[in-house]
């Protein structure tokens, strides 16, 4: 404002009613002055980011120093002194007293290992095409926009799990040899346990919520007991209970496959959990909408069917993303009741004294680390896109 | 409401009869008798067949084994244990240990975690960037996994040799055998020291209490940290010293082959410190972050048109408010790092599953009893831990009409 009315930068014009003769009204606003040059562009970014005040900049080169500290030897370690290609072992091991970084041409040489366990070499096609079909499911399912999604539901939901469990443990009418899951490994067990346990743990921590939410006091007993017993112990307990206590809970003539008793204890674990989440959904739809329902004259199943149950499970698909993440981790426990998963694998490559070099190890584990957090990072990126979108609606 | 109350009395005559499946009680309670004989035969079953599986198995059932002699040892005992020493012993043993990596974890990782959460809401692009990869590595990969990568792959590529270890603050030294810190010794007269702590402790709760009460009769605020600091730092640091200095450190020193002195810590307990603090760290951060940005923003901006600066905002308004959002998930946090711990079993930290779901239940074979004992420790933990939290919350509720 005072700017626009410094004398000595004004084009002068007088005003048509004359009474003010001897005052100048500007016509043309003066170009405004370009912003102090600390304020704009990179300079400007870093010293509001970096160097706002004294404590922010002494923030600014402890946080630089720690990255200085941390960032140069883990590349240099993963990237630049790595292993990239060799036979065995004695590509890893020190040269001229120097030691490389990772052992990157380890993981490429076990990377079927990994990947299938101790699955028959000339049946593995079998495992790639599993993987194809799971591909699709979750495809098919997590794509908001995705032709037919209510067949995708019945293809991830029945199909594929009967496909997966003939594809995988072999059947006699396909003309599939069967394989023992003792021979399943590595990554494929991984995921075929978080896959039951993903089909299996909705519908099933759904009906723990609905009992525990129930008017029956039965129903509601007996849910609640369950949720809380199974959230109150570590999973490892649930683990070595399905392993050790549920063949002594059979009769004796039947037999149970030991990677079914573990699919069984993480399945009714992450049952537990999912149905804390989706109970939180059910709690969290207003009231409104079951009296609606129930004024609509639905029946019980209809107004959970038709009303409550997809708005509530819409508010907690993020919530539910999350539980499979946590899920998906949890399935690492199965090497310490014996199942050869995803993580057992890498920790018997590792000390396999073919590759036993000093950094194996950490290349094992680094790997496994980068495997586990593409799934689970993934799985969080998507339950952070759902949760925008599904925002979009209720914002004002 | 009278002509809504006429058609009711037209029907009062008789009301339509409904078949019993069609009535909502009534099939109420059908189907919780069905569900009740479905689980109660699950259970019988259940029940029936152990005691046939075990008595085919010649597995002895019942309790007795808890005063039998273990003979085993336990690398980290708490209390007096001996091979010598019966189940039962080894039980508590465990359970100690598991107890001490939860106190330490939980004091531990809820430090690291506010200092994270607070660091991944700073405007410092540096240090929220560097909080945020911290968070989404930590959080995207499994426990166990990290668990195995701080103890085969740091611990155990450490220094083997004695003269090789390496030397940390305080005269302390790590090498493959563990952590050597100095080993407090604690005179007789530190029990004054610890007497003038809890003094101290009693002091500032009844000068709280008298501050508030004078807060809320004059309006004056008490200055609660000079308070603090002198009743339960400098209080105790005078005992101390009035005491004759109580307390002395025997510190590690290496020797050729050995380090002698100082208080040896096993590197499966190092192990499971770091990876469980790292760990839940990450996820306390993301509760702190949570329950910082869960205070809306026209709370500060309201307290500073008060008047109100930057400090007393921060104290009076935002932090209160803050920890009402915090502590439930905080405390559930807390449970599953304990819950968690039992993953020592993977690295063989002698914690309550490996000395008593894995040693004892191997000698004995008796699943059912082993089983139950530990689950009922971890529930009762639970529930008590989440009773508190019950409590607590309908302390700190919001007062709603």
């Amino acid at each position: 404002m005072e700017e626009n009315l410094a004398p000595g930068a004004l084009v002068g014009q007088t005003a048509p009613t004359g009474a003010l003769a001897h005052a100048y009204v500007r016509v043309e606003p003066v170009p405004s002055l370009p912003p102090p040059p600390g304020t704009v562009g990179a300079i400007g970014w870093v010293r509001a980011n970096l160097f706002s005040s004294p404590a922010n900049t002494a923030l600014t080169i402890v946080a630089a120093l720690l990255a200085a500290w941390v960032l140069p030897g883990m590349v240099s370690f993963l990237l630049t002194d790595a292993v990239w290609s060799g036979a065995d072992r004695e590509a890893c091991v020190a040269k001229n007293g120097v030691l490389p970084g990772a052992c990157w041409a380890f993981v490429k040489d076990r990377i079927s290992f990994f990947i299938y366990g101790f699955y028959p070499i000339d049946q593995r096609w079998r495992v790639d095409l599993f993987f194809v079909l799971g591909a699709i499911g979750v495809g098919w399912m997590l794509w908001q926009n995705a032709p037919r999604r209510d067949i995708g539901m019945i293809y991830f939901l029945i199909v594929l799990p009967l496909l997966s469990y003939w594809l995988l443990g072999g059947n006699s009418w396909l003309g599939l040899s069967a394989v023992d899951t003792a021979r399943w490994g590595g990554l494929m067990v991984t995921l075929v346990v978080a896959g039951v346990g993903i089909v299996a743990s909705l519908p099933l921590g759904i009906l723990l919520a609905l009992g525990r939410r129930s008017k029956l006091p039965v129903v509601k007993f007996f849910s609640v007991m369950f949720i809380e017993f199974v959230r109150g112990v570590p999973l490892i307990t649930v683990l070595f209970m399905a392993n050790t206590m549920l063949p002594l809970f059979l009769p004796d003539n039947i037999t149970v496959d030991k990677l079914l008793r573990a699919l069984v204890g993480i399945g009714l674990f992450a049952s537990a959990y999912m149905a804390e989440v989706v109970r939180a959904g059910l709690q969290a739809l207003p009231k409104g909408q079951y009296e609606g329902a129930m004024a609509m004259g639905l029946g019980y199943w209809q107004m959970m069917r038709l009303i409550v149950l997809p708005q509530a499970l819409k508010i907690t698909i993020p919530n539910i993303v999350n539980t499979y993440i946590g899920l998906f981790k949890d399935t690492s426990l199965l090497l310490i009741v014996g199942i050869f998963d995803f993580l057992k694998a890498i920790e018997t490559a590792r000390v396999d004294p073919q590759w036993a070099a000093p950094t194996t190890s950490a290349t094992g584990y680094a790997f496994a680390a980068i495997v586990y957090f593409i799934f689970c990072y993934g799985m969080a990126s998507y339950a952070r896109s759902m949760e925008r979108r599904l925002s979009v609606g209720d914002k004002r | 409401m009278a002509n809504i109350d006429a058609p009711a009395t037209a029907e009062a005559a008789g009301p339509p009869k409904v078949a019993f499946w069609n009535d909502p009680i009534k099939r109420g309670y059908l189907f919780q008798v069905v569900l009740f004989l479905v689980i109660g035969f699950l259970f019988y079953s259940a029940a029936t067949n152990a005691i046939d599986n075990l008595q085919k198995q010649k597995i002895a059932s019942g309790f007795g084994f808890w005063n039998v002699t273990a003979g085993f040892d336990i690398g980290q005992r708490l209390i007096e244990y001996t091979n010598t020493s019966t189940y039962g012993r080894a039980f508590w043993v465990g359970l100690w240990n598991t107890l001490l990596v939860a106190v330490i974890g939980i004091v531990l990782a809820t430090f690291l975690g506010f200092i994270i959460g607070v660091a991944r809401l700073s405007k410092n692009w540096l240090v929220q960037k560097i909080a945020t990869v911290y968070v989404e590595v930590i959080r995207n990969t499994p426990l166990l996994l990290q668990l195995l990568f701080w103890y085969n792959a740091v611990l155990k590529a450490l220094p083997e040799q004695v003269r090789d270890s390496l030397e940390l603050p305080f005269g302390s030294f790590l090498n493959r055998r563990g952590l050597f810190v100095p080993d407090p010794a604690f005179g007789p007269n530190f029990t004054y020291v610890w007497a003038a702590l809890a003094l101290g402790l009693l002091g500032f709760w009844v000068f709280g209490r008298w501050a508030r009460k004078r807060q809320a009769a004059t309006g004056q605020q008490a200055r609660y940290l000079p308070v603090a600091i002198g009743l339960i730092v400098l209080f105790p640091i005078a005992v101390y010293f009035l005491a004759g200095q109580p307390l002395s450190f025997t510190y590690p020193t290496l020797g050729r082959f050995n380090i002698s002195g100082g208080l040896p810590i096993l590197p499966e307990f190092v192990a499971l410190v770091v990876g469980l603090v790292i760990y839940t760290a990450a996820f306390i951060a993301e509760v702190v972050r949570a329950g910082i940005q869960a205070v809306n923003k026209g709370q500060t901006e309201a307290s500073y048109a008060l008047g109100l600066r930057p400090g007393p905002t921060l104290d009076l308004v935002v932090i209160p408010q803050a920890m009402r959002v915090i502590i439930p998930p905080l405390t559930s946090q807390y449970l599953n790092l304990t819950k968690n711990s039992s993953l020592a079993v993977a690295i063989g930290y002698p914690d309550l599953v490996q000395v008593f779901t894995g040693t004892v239940l191997n000698q004995t074979g008796q699943a059912v009893e082993v089983i139950a004992i530990t689950m009922l420790v971890y529930l009762t933990l639970s529930l008590t831990t989440s009773t508190l939290m019950n409590w607590y919350n309908a302390r700190k509720a919001l007062v709603e009409r």
